[in-house]
């Protein structure tokens, strides 16, 4: 044991008294505390479930699921295992969470800017869109657009028709792209412009360098791509899709792709309710740039859209992306409230899992191993993007 | 190009111009708000267009098509659920503490808080008209009658008043327990009523209010504990906030529900306080970042003056370091607060009947089948009051602990 002496007193200490080891003695405690707690719990499961006969495993993910998904995204049979049920269950996750990021986003731009009109009407209307999301809860917004909006959709007999689009109640029917013989290899043209932007990008860069006067980048990438992706979409003997229009047919629809009501409720309620937080991110990151910033740039010389693209936007990103990310993170945690109105994501499915088997600690620890993967590696990218965009500012 | 100096143009007279004067005129502030530019005049006219119509939709089906008597059919199921009629008087008499106590706190404290008194004594009555038995009515004005005296009383503005009327809302949240839950079966004055019973408002109120005082402790020490320099405090700490925050809250409640008998075999806890515990659980980890948040923005030199004062380290967290940690984060700490309000509604997907869980045995009702909107956008604006007062709420105390002026 280290004695410590202290200056103002000649005595030396008794260790019990030295400050290094009581902390050690108060850690040591805390740390014993909650190992005992855990075990305890760990044992406390392990035996009442030996009590019901069951054994804790992950070996129920190889049997017979005997239940049907609504939703799947790849071949599903009621056959098939549980563990391509969860399988499914996270597919469905994931085009919920995807396609809901993307259109929040679009849509929490629009509300942010619209609060940063001068257009008393147009602000004030952001404003209590704004205030409306944020003081109900998500749950009762998507039992609402569920009960009260897509299942009161008359027939699909009756179905409202908007352009090519059908809406009923058995859905949002779309035309919709069929892949033909051809698609595998307009996936390899697509590949190819991609590269070629990229290499023109890289090019333009170069240029610019070289001959030290601003070259358009952006552009030119754009077009490369499209260009690319155009030819090879007409050269190509047959066209990589074909549209398939949605018909009635009976009681439902032919052709073309129908999205549940399930689906379009929680894909619709998420992105609204999103929307408005990222639209006040989205208005504070703006706020955040202070006017001189764009005051300097227009005396340097800046034009407006060289100046949004140069001056306002990499400082507003800095504020705006780590909370945009948190409502990311929302937005797919908020997903797992598919399960009130019946769309079967990864917790939905896992629901009906543990009502087959029983296998509620099982299914518990996959699901929230998944969130928890997800969220941690969220993070991660965040604080890698974190430390670049600190490194720019010096 | 040449720098010539201009000769200033005089001016005829040389009298002074008054200073501009900007005058409030509905012209002029419709050409500034409205039509300032093209654009803007095009947007205010398509924007017009659409609030019209979205207006007159929502309008003639709130008066013409919607039948709202499901609601004031059930506004009883909708307040309290199954709650038994004969020991109803519990639940309002919660409402009439809570009324008296908040007169007493306004007369008290607030100056000029005739709006809010107003609004006290308002919410009865308006109530009062909705309502449709004389019960109801004559406990709505016990309310309103208790909260009009509270704030006479506080209006004397004694010291054992406000030592009375903090005293009234540190033990009014045991009282409310003691009420609504009663004090065992066999008790001859309040005997138990068994969760099972609760529902609607009453349960969403009571797992927010039980959440918020629960949670809030023990958020504060993870918050302590993450910012410790204690290695082992912290790591777990952290973890614990890391694993809940990086979960949707539906799996914590789900575990609580499922795992919480199995970590505890024998001991048989029941459906709410189950849902308690999780929502104890899960809003702990949010609150505790939010004031860590707050203790961040302590400035070092505060550590350092209390303990040159001779300020113990638990003396310097409690009483330096953390009244203003925590002021300083009040609107964030009340946002959360409505979020978990908000989150409560979750309850229903593990059973129990809360507001939202009552909406859908109201629907049930062979009587009010397919009535989903009506129902739905009441329980909405419940939620929505609710929400909004605790905002406007956190506004107020912002503004009366704001000594820094």
């Amino acid at each position: 044991m280290a004695l410590r002496r202290d200056v103002s007193s000649p005595l030396i200490q008794a260790f019990w008294r030295d400050e290094r080891f009581i902390r050690a003695v108060i850690q040591l405690i805390v740390l014993g505390v909650v190992i005992w707690l855990v075990v305890a719990a760990a044992n406390n499961v392990v035996l009442s479930l030996q009590q019901q006969g069951i054994a804790i495993g992950f070996d129920f993910l190889n049997n017979g699921a005997g239940f049907d998904i609504g939703d799947t995204l790849i071949p599903y049979t009621n056959s098939d295992t549980f563990g391509r049920a969860l399988l499914v269950g996270l597919l469905n996750t994931l085009v919920v969470s995807v396609s809901g990021i993307v259109l929040a986003t679009i849509l929490g731009t629009f509300v942010g800017i619209a609060r940063l009109s001068s257009n008393w009407l147009v602000n004030r209307t952001a404003w209590l869109f704004i205030e409306l999301m944020r003081n109900v809860p998500l749950l009762v917004l998507l039992v609402f657009l569920y009960t009260a909006v897509f299942l009161k959709l008359p027939r699909a007999r009756q179905a409202i028709s908007v352009g090519p689009i059908y809406l009923s109640n058995r859905g949002v029917a779309t035309p919709w792209g069929e892949p033909t013989d051809t698609w595998g290899a307009f996936l390899a043209v697509l590949a190819f412009a991609v590269a070629s932007a990229v290499a023109v990008g890289a090019g333009m860069r170069w240029w610019q360098r070289r001959s030290g006067r601003p070259k358009p980048i952006f552009l030119p990438m754009v077009g490369a791509w499209l260009g690319i992706s155009i030819v090879g979409w007409f050269a190509l003997p047959q066209p990589p899709l074909t549209l398939s229009y949605p018909e009635i047919a009976g009681f439902n629809f032919r052709g073309g792709r129908t999205f549940t009501p399930e689906f379009m409720a929680l894909l619709l309620g998420l992105v609204i309710y999103t929307a408005a937080f990222i639209g006040e991110v989205v208005r504070a990151g703006i706020q955040s740039v202070p006017k001189g910033q764009v005051e300097a740039a227009r005396a340097l010389g800046f034009g407006p859209g060289r100046t949004l693209q140069l001056i306002i936007f990499p400082q507003a990103l800095r504020v705006i992306v780590p909370p945009l990310t948190n409502q990311y993170l929302n937005l797919t945690k908020n997903s797992t409230l598919a399960v009130a109105i019946g769309y079967p994501d990864l917790f939905g499915v896992s629901g009906t899992i543990i009502n087959q088997t029983g296998r509620a600690v099982e299914m518990i620890a996959i699901v929230m191993a998944i969130y928890l993967s997800t969220s941690l590696f969220t993070s991660l990218l965040m604080n890698l993007y974190n430390r670049r965009v600190r490194l720019v500012e010096r | 190009m040449s720098i010539q100096a201009q000769p200033i143009p005089q001016r005829p007279s040389a009298e002074p111009l008054p200073p501009p004067t900007e005058r409030f005129t509905v012209l002029g502030w419709l050409y500034k708000n409205l039509f300032n530019t093209w654009y803007n005049a095009l947007l205010t006219v398509v924007m017009v267009m659409l609030i019209a119509l979205a207006v007159r939709a929502v309008g003639e089906w709130a008066l013409n098509v919607a039948r709202w008597e499901v609601i004031t059919a059930n506004l009883r199921l909708f307040a309290v659920g199954q709650y038994p009629i004969t020991a109803l008087w519990r639940a309002w008499a919660c409402v009439v503490v809570l009324w008296a106590l908040a007169g007493l706190s306004l007369g008290l404290w607030s100056r000029r808080a005739y709006g809010s008194i107003a609004l006290l004594l308002a919410f009865p009555f308006v109530l009062g008209i909705l309502a449709q038995d004389e019960t109801t009515r004559w406990a709505l004005l016990g309310a309103a009658a208790a909260a009009a005296a509270g704030f006479l009383l506080g209006q004397l503005r004694q010291r054992w008043l406000r030592r009375l009327a903090l005293a009234g809302w540190v033990a009014y949240f045991p009282l409310v327990i003691v009420l609504i839950a009663g004090l065992g079966s066999e008790a001859p004055l309040l005997p138990s009523v068994p969760t099972n019973l609760w529902g609607g408002l009453l349960l969403t109120l009571l797992l927010t209010v039980v959440g918020i005082v629960f949670s809030f402790p023990l958020g504060v020490l993870l918050a302590l504990g993450r910012r410790s320099k204690l290695p082992i405090l912290s790591a777990l700490s952290v973890i614990y906030i890391e694993v809940i925050r990086g979960v949707p809250f539906v799996t914590v409640l789900f575990m609580a529900q499922l795992m919480l008998p199995l970590f505890l075999p024998g001991v048989t806890i029941d459906r709410v306080v189950r849902a308690m515990a999780g929502v104890v659980l899960f809003s702990a980890a949010y609150l505790a970042e939010n004031v860590r948040g707050g203790l961040q923005a302590i400035p070092r030199g505060q550590y350092e003056a209390a303990y040159a004062l001779g300020f113990k380290p638990w003396q310097t967290t409690l009483l330096i370091i953390l009244p203003q940690a925590l002021k300083a984060v009040i609107p964030i700490l009340v946002g959360q607060f409505i979020a978990l309000f908000k989150d409560t509604s979750l309850v229903v997907i593990v059973g129990l009947l809360d507001l939202m869980g009552i909406a859908k045995t109201v629907l049930a009702q062979p009587d009010f089948l397919g009535l989903q909107a009506e129902v739905y956008a009441f329980v909405a604006l419940v939620y929505g009051v609710f929400s909004f007062l605790m905002s406007a709420l956190s506004q107020r105390l912002e503004q009366r602990l704001n000594t820094a002026r």
